[in-house]
C-alpha cells in the first residue's frame, strides 16, 4: 500500500483529482448519482414532458413543448388534460386497483411460501446452506420467458396437471386454469419467490442465537419465541423482500399477457394498449407517471417504518 | 399477416446481424418484416445476385413496427406495414417516395390489386404490395360437425357472433384476434353495417355484439391460435388466411386426425395488404430499392407464396405458384368471393381512442 501511494502515478492522479475538486469519497458517490441521473431522473422528466403534450400524427407522435408563436415569441404548450382523462375514465382506476390487488396477493403468498424456505436455509448447517441457496438461484439460469411458457404447459387444458388429475380419476372434465387470474398469481409468485427468499435469508442468517437462547431460558415456547423474537427481528428482511416482489409485480406485463385471461386487467397491459394500439404516447406517459407515484408512495412509507425501527 | 415457422431464420439472421457489426456499412440492406413471412433461399439468392448482405429482423404486430418507426432513426431500409397503417405513417412523414427508375419489375404487379392499395397510398408512390390476405374464420372440421351437425356449413360470421351458435361451440374453444382493426369491421359486416364506417355508434353497436359473445371466447390473441387450432386446443378462431392454412398444414403433418379449414364469411371479410416501403431515414436507400425490385421478380414472389401460403400481388408470378396453392379458393378467392371483400380504413386519432377504449371494454368486460 505504501509503495503504491508513494508512486508518482498515484500521487499525480490524486493531485489531479484534488485540483478537479474530486476526492475519493466524491468519486464513489458520483457513480451512483450519475446512474440515478441518467437512468431515472432523465427518463422520468422525458415521460413527464410527453405526458403534458397532445398526440398528433407526426414524427415523434406528440406536440412539441415549445413552439414559436406567429409573432416569433416562444410559447410553452402543456396541459394536464391527459391526467384528467385518466381520472374521468373508470377503466384506469380499475386497472390500477386490480394491479395493486394482484401485486398484494402475490406478495403475501410469496412471503408465506418464502419465509419458511428462508428460515429453513438459514437454520441449516453451513455446507448445506450454499447448496440450498444455489437451488433457489438456479432457475434464473434459464430464461424467465421459458419458465413462464413451462407453466402454460402445466396449466393448459390438455396439460400436465389436468392429465394427471383426470387419469387419477379426481376430476372428469379438465379444469380451466390457464388464462385466469389464478394462473397469473402462480406465475408471479413462482417468478419472484427468489427475490423474497434471498433478503429474508440474509436477514435470518444474521439473527443472533443468543436471543433465542435467552427466550428459551425465560420459558418461552418455540412458537412464542418465533412470534416475539424471530419475526420482529426479521422485519427488515420481510420489508425488503416484499418490496422486491411487490414493485415488479404491480407493473408486470409479460406474465398476465401469457397466463392471464381476457379479463385480467393490469396496468401494464393498459399502458401497452395506449402506447401501441392508440398510438397515444401522452396518455401512455401519464399512465406511467401515475403508476410511478403509486409505487413510490408505499416504498416511502415502508422506508420510514424501517427507519423508525432502526432508531428505536 | 404473420407467420411463426421460421424461428430458425430469425435467429440465424440475428446472429448474422451481430457478426456483421455496423449495419450502415456498404453492401447491406436492413429488412424488418413479419415473423416467418419469407424463405431463407430467397434471401440467399438476393445476396448471391447482388452482393448485398441482408440483415433481417422480425416483428409480430403492426403496433410494434409503428412504435419503432415513429420513434425515428429505426435504422431499417425496408419495412412491411399493413396498408391501413402505412397510410397514417405516410401522413406522419415516415417514408420516402419510391424511385420508379430503380424498380423496373413493378410492371409485374397486379394492376387491380395495386389500385386497391392506392386507396391508402395515392399513385402507389411510397409502397408496393408484398403479400395480401383475408381475415376470416379458421375451424376444426370434426369438432364443429360434432356440435352443430354434419350439415352445418361454416359460411357466416354467425358462428362466432350469434350468441346461441357460439354457446354451442364455446366448450371446444373460440379465439378472437387481439386486433380491433380486424375485429370491429368483421362485427360490423355481420350486423349489416358498413365495415368501413368510422361512426362512433357503429363501433358501439359492434362492441355490444362482441360483448354479448365474450363469455364464449376463450382468449384474444393474434398468433397463439395457429398452434392451438393445429392440435385441437381450440376449435374456432378468427384469423388471417395464411396463418389458418398453416395450422391446417401442421395438423395434417401431425397426423392426429385434426382437420382444420378456413372460411371467408358471406357477409364479407377484410382484405388486407402488407406493403414494402422504405423509411425516410433509411441508411441504404439504393440497396432497399434493389431488394424491393428483387422481391417483385415473378419467380421470387412465387417462391415466397409457395412457402408462406399467402398470395402475392404479382400477376406475372401467378403461373409459377404451386398448383395446389394457386387453385385453392381459401388462398386465391374466386371472383365472386373477391367482390364481397372490403378493405380496411385508417382511423384518425379520435377514432383510434374510441376503438381502443371499446376494445378494452370488450376484452376485459370493463
Amino acid at each position: 500500500m505504501n509503495a503504491l501511494t508513494r508512486s508518482p502515478v498515484w500521487r499525480g492522479t490524486a493531485w489531479l483529482f484534488g485540483r478537479l475538486g474530486l476526492s475519493g469519497r466524491g468519486l464513489v458517490i458520483a457513480i451512483p448519482m450519475l446512474w440515478f441521473l441518467v437512468f431515472f431522473l432523465v427518463p422520468f422528466f422525458v415521460l413527464g414532458r410527453i405526458s403534458l403534450a397532445e398526440p398528433r400524427i407526426a414524427l415523434p407522435p406528440y406536440t412539441p413543448l415549445f413552439e414559436r408563436g406567429p409573432d416569433g415569441s416562444l410559447q410553452i404548450i402543456a396541459s394536464l388534460e391527459n391526467y384528467w382523462f385518466l381520472w374521468e375514465d373508470a377503466l384506469y382506476r380499475n386497472a390500477y386497483l386490480s394491479s395493486i390487488r394482484i401485486a398484494v396477493i402475490s406478495t403475501v403468498f410469496a412471503l408465506l411460501i418464502g419465509y419458511p424456505i428462508a428460515y429453513y436455509i438459514a437454520r441449516s448447517p453451513e455446507p448445506r446452506q450454499s447448496i440450498l441457496l444455489l437451488m433457489v438461484i438456479l432457475p434464473f439460469w434459464t430464461s424467465f420467458l421459458l419458465r413462464v411458457y413451462a407453466w402454460m404447459g402445466f396449466l393448459r387444458r390438455e396439460g400436465v396437471i389436468n392429465n394427471m388429475l383426470m387419469s387419477m380419476g379426481v376430476i372428469d372434465t379438465p379444469l380451466v386454469m390457464l388464462q385466469t387470474d389464478f394462473a397469473v398469481l402462480i406465475g408471479i409468485v413462482y417468478t419472484y419467490l427468489p427475490f423474497m427468499i434471498l433478503p429474508l435469508y440474509a436477514n435470518l442468517t444474521k439473527l443472533d442465537s443468543a436471543h433465542l437462547e435467552a427466550a428459551a431460558d425465560l420459558g418461552a415456547s418455540p412458537m412464542v419465541t418465533f412470534f416475539t423474537v424471530t419475526l420482529p427481528l426479521s422485519m427488515p428482511g420481510i420489508i425488503a423482500g416484499s418490496m422486491l416482489v411487490f414493485i415488479p409485480a404491480i407493473g408486470e406485463y409479460v406474465i398476465p399477457a401469457l397466463l392471464g385471461g381476457p379479463d385480467t386487467l393490469m396496468i401494464g397491459r393498459v399502458l401497452w394498449d395506449e402506447f401501441f394500439s392508440s398510438r397515444d404516447w401522452p396518455v401512455a406517459s401519464a399512465v406511467a407517471i401515475v403508476m410511478l407515484v403509486l409505487v413510490v408512495a408505499p416504498i416511502m412509507w415502508l422506508q420510514s417504518v424501517q427507519n423508525r425501527r432502526e432508531l428505536d | 399477416m404473420k407467420r411463426l415457422r421460421a424461428r430458425t431464420l430469425a435467429s440465424t439472421t440475428a446472429m448474422l446481424a451481430m457478426l456483421g457489426g455496423t449495419a450502415q456499412a456498404q453492401g447491406v440492406v436492413n429488412v424488418f418484416n413479419w415473423s416467418d413471412y419469407i424463405t431463407d433461399e430467397v434471401l440467399e439468392q438476393f445476396t448471391e445476385e447482388t452482393g448485398i448482405r441482408v440483415v433481417y429482423d422480425v416483428y409480430d404486430s403492426n403496433d410494434t413496427l409503428e412504435a419503432r418507426l415513429l420513434a425515428g432513426s429505426s435504422g431499417f431500409d425496408v419495412v412491411v406495414p399493413t396498408a391501413t397503417f402505412l397510410e397514417r405513417q405516410i401522413a406522419a412523414g415516415v417514408y420516402q417516395p419510391l424511385d420508379r427508375d430503380l424498380l423496373p419489375n413493378i410492371d409485374n404487379m397486379d394492376e387491380r390489386l395495386m389500385a386497391s392499395a392506392a386507396s391508402h397510398d395515392p399513385d402507389n408512390a411510397h409502397a408496393v404490395i408484398y403479400m395480401w390476405g383475408t381475415t376470416g374464420i379458421g375451424y376444426n372440421v370434426d369438432m364443429i360437425a360434432e356440435r352443430l351437425g354434419e350439415d352445418y356449413e361454416v359460411d357466416s360470421w354467425s358462428l362466432i357472433f350469434d350468441p346461441e351458435i357460439a354457446a354451442q361451440v364455446a366448450d371446444c374453444g373460440i379465439s378472437f384476434l387481439d386486433s380491433p382493426t380486424d375485429m370491429f369491421p368483421a362485427a360490423m359486416a355481420y350486423l349489416g353495417l358498413d365495415p368501413q364506417s368510422t361512426a362512433t355508434e357503429d363501433f358501439e353497436a359492434a362492441a355490444e355484439l362482441m360483448s354479448s359473445v365474450r363469455d364464449h371466447v376463450r382468449y384474444f390473441h393474434s398468433s397463439q391460435y395457429i398452434s392451438d387450432l393445429a392440435n385441437g386446443e381450440i376449435c374456432v378462431a378468427v384469423g388471417w388466411s395464411g396463418d389458418v392454412l398453416q395450422a391446417a398444414e401442421r395438423a395434417e403433418e401431425a397426423g392426429r386426425g385434426v382437420s382444420v379449414w378456413y372460411a371467408i364469411p358471406e357477409e364479407g371479410a377484410m382484405q388486407w395488404f402488407d406493403m414494402l416501403a422504405i423509411p425516410a431515414d433509411a441508411p441504404n436507400p439504393e440497396n432497399a430499392h434493389a431488394f424491393i425490385n428483387f422481391i417483385m421478380k415473378p419467380e421470387v414472389a412465387a417462391a415466397i407464396t409457395n412457402y408462406v401460403w399467402f398470395p402475392n400481388g404479382n400477376s406475372a408470378a401467378f403461373e409459377l405458384v404451386d398448383e395446389e396453392i394457386r387453385t385453392d379458393p381459401a388462398i386465391y378467392p374466386s371472383d365472386e368471393v373477391m367482390d364481397k371483400l372490403f378493405t380496411g380504413v385508417t382511423y384518425d386519432g379520435r377514432t383510434d381512442r374510441v376503438v381502443t377504449r371499446l376494445w378494452t371494454r370488450v376484452r376485459t368486460g370493463q
